[in-house]
């Protein structure tokens, strides 16, 4: 059995601490009038440079000082973007941490319904990092909540004014209202901590017993999970990110961001392994262990970039205004967060992983697993953040402060989850293949 | 080469494998296995020095991508200037994506082609070569281990036979 060391609880707790203290500060940061929002970038600006001038959207229309009323909705437009920041970096941490263990699920399932011989050594650790869906599920469900009640903009189409004027949000009101919305939320949450929770059961209950038929059962039960998981999380990529920019849509969106979740799940999980791996727990788990999992780091990075490029080269070839707008705000504005996390995600797993000697060296692993996973915040960044906040993105107190509460959290809900059952399964019917397997 | 050979015949890759460790933990040098097919894990067991192929399958995907990249932009930029979709720009950096397809094919292209033909250089293969395999049935069901015979032979038959071969054939080279 695994203990919780006092070392690691202390750390997860100290995180979350810092973390809260740096999302109140982004909070109380908040400007609450236009005036001010707008002394604030003024403020700013020496830092910045032209900023938020020759912003496309409005630039483009007429040059915005001429006259008074649209100079007067502009500074509105600014203090919702800046009132939204702490909202969005929020938002993008706490979808960021679900992610993961949504993404490690999903991998879960899929051993789970291949049958696969190499992994039941690993499959506790992953119901462990699955532990989070419950927290995690429940933060993102209520931060969606907070958006219908109006606490913040994040979602423009939840405007009801913002609809008014535009004929494109109103006929997609049948599919972007915010009663169906929390509906479906609620609907996918549930149905993935149920077979999450399920899932485990059986996987515990399968120790105990004297024959495989918790695990048939736990088959049935992922290869349905997966059915299931192939709709619903196509549908909530479009819910809970795509809608950020109602206007835009990308029919690969819920592959693109089943790309980000699998490879950071995978990175997860190596990452704890080979923790748990140096501090003595998990003894039959070897080297080709640690190297499957760095070629699914591997290849998984081949795949987001695959995606990512398919879904620009199509827009940029293209070259329809209502889409290409998605990346002419992302190059303009975002130029080094977009083309750093390319770098981030593929040209150093590419590099560095490639070797296969080096697949198996843990403290590579664990570099590459570090880069792998902030190249997928700042990918969630990119795709929150331009709808939400505009050109007035920082990464300050308030992201930072996000992520560190939402890694505490992780940390501390994921290993004391940990603690809970034997850290290998004995009577999985591959175990043996799994305590033998080479590479 | 030495005047006498030996070849052992296995008939199951297990047995085989457990043979080869022997035969090695022994200190004696195995010239050469036949397998039907392959089998997992020989090579580590016989000592063999691992494979270069994955360097040279690097080198030649590099030299894919620059041959995509030169190809391309003298193709579409610099022979026949192409307007590519719709943005005549003409420049090779404001169209490369429309590239990067080409340049992902040919990197494969050239790295898979190009090892398969090393691999059959460096194993000295071409077409209506004459089979190097001493025995057909190493085609089919029967594997075989050749070592070399420096004035053990009767130590090296009974350790060999002990070790599960089926069959021994003991071949001397009379120049």
């Amino acid at each position: 059995m695994y203990t919780f060391s006092n070392r690691l609880k202390i750390g997860s707790i100290i995180l979350m601490a810092i973390g809260l203290l740096g999302i109140g500060i982004g909070f109380v940061a908040v400007p609450s009038t236009a005036a001010e929002a707008k002394a604030m970038v003024a403020a700013h600006d020496d830092g910045h440079g032209e900023s938020h001038a020759d912003d496309a959207s409005h630039g483009a229309t007429a040059d915005h000082s001429a006259s008074e009323g649209h100079g007067a909705s502009h500074d509105e437009h600014l203090l919702h973007q800046l009132q939204n920041r702490p909202w969005a970096a929020l938002y993008v941490a706490a979808f960021f941490f679900f992610m993961i263990s949504l993404g490690v699920l999903a991998f879960y399932g899929i051993q789970r319904a291949a049958q696969a011989g190499w992994s039941p050594l690993l499959f506790r650790v992953m119901e462990g990092i699955t532990a989070y869906l419950v927290p995690g599920g429940i933060i993102v469900f209520a931060i969606l909540l907070l958006s219908t009640l109006h606490m913040n903009h994040l979602f423009t189409w939840m405007d009801a004014d913002v609809v008014a004027e535009d004929e494109l949000l109103q006929n997609k009101a049948g599919y972007l209202n915010t009663t169906f919305f929390l509906i479906r939320a609620a609907v996918f949450l549930g149905g993935w901590i149920l077979y999450r929770e399920i899932s485990r059961k059986l996987s515990i209950a399968q120790d105990k017993s004297d024959d495989d038929s918790n695990f048939k059962k736990n088959f049935r039960w992922s290869v349905g999970f997966l059915v299931f998981y192939l709709v619903s999380e196509s549908i909530m990529s479009w819910d809970w990110i795509m809608s950020v920019d109602p206007h835009w849509f990308s029919t690969l969106f819920g592959w693109y961001i089943f790309a980000s979740m699998i490879v950071s799940g995978v990175t997860v999980i190596a990452m704890v392994t080979i923790y748990l791996k140096t501090k003595g727990y998990l003894p039959d788990v070897n080297d080709s262990h640690i190297h499957d999992l760095a070629k699914f780091m591997f290849g998984f990075s081949i795949f987001w970039t695959y995606l990512w490029f398919a879904q620009f080269m199509l827009i940029w070839y293209a070259n329809i205004p209502e889409e290409v707008t998605y990346f002419v705000t992302r190059i303009e504005d975002y130029n080094l967060p977009f083309f750093g996390m390319v770098v981030m995600n593929f040209v150093f797993p590419l590099l560095l992983l490639m070797n296969s000697d080096y697949k198996r060296v843990n403290w590579f692993v664990i570099m590459a697993g570090i880069v792998i996973l902030a190249g997928h915040y700042l990918d969630v960044f990119n795709m929150i953040m331009p709808a939400t906040v505009g050109d007035q993105w920082y990464i300050g107190l308030p992201e930072i402060g996000a992520v560190l509460f939402f890694a505490g959290a992780f940390m501390f809900w994921v290993f004391r989850a940990l603690t809970h059952a034997p850290l290998q399964p004995t009577r999985n019917p591959f175990i043996e293949e799994s305590r033998h397997f080479h590479y | 080469m030495a005047d006498t050979i030996i070849h052992a015949y296995y008939d199951d890759d297990d047995v085989l494998m457990h043979a080869v460790k022997r035969v090695k933990a022994k200190k004696l040098h195995i010239e050469e296995v036949y397998c039907p097919f392959p089998v997992h894990g020989l090579d580590k067991a016989m000592g063999l020095e691992p494979t270069r192929i994955a360097i040279t399958s690097f080198m030649y995907g590099c030299l894919g991508l620059t041959v995509a990249i030169v190809m391309m932009k003298f193709i579409m930029i610099d022979d026949w200037p192409m307007d590519i979709g719709g943005k005549p720009s003409f420049s090779y950096i404001e169209n490369m994506p429309a590239f990067v397809p080409v340049m992902f094919e040919l990197t494969v292209f050239f790295a898979a082609h190009l090892m398969v033909i090393t691999f059959y250089l460096r194993s000295r293969l071409w077409p209506f070569k004459e089979a190097e395999n001493p025995d057909p049935r190493t085609t089919d069901d029967h594997f075989i281990m050749e070592i070399e015979v420096h004035n053990n032979e009767d130590e090296l038959k009974d350790l060999l036979l002990d070790t599960g071969a089926v069959e021994l054939n003991i071949i001397k080279n009379n120049h």
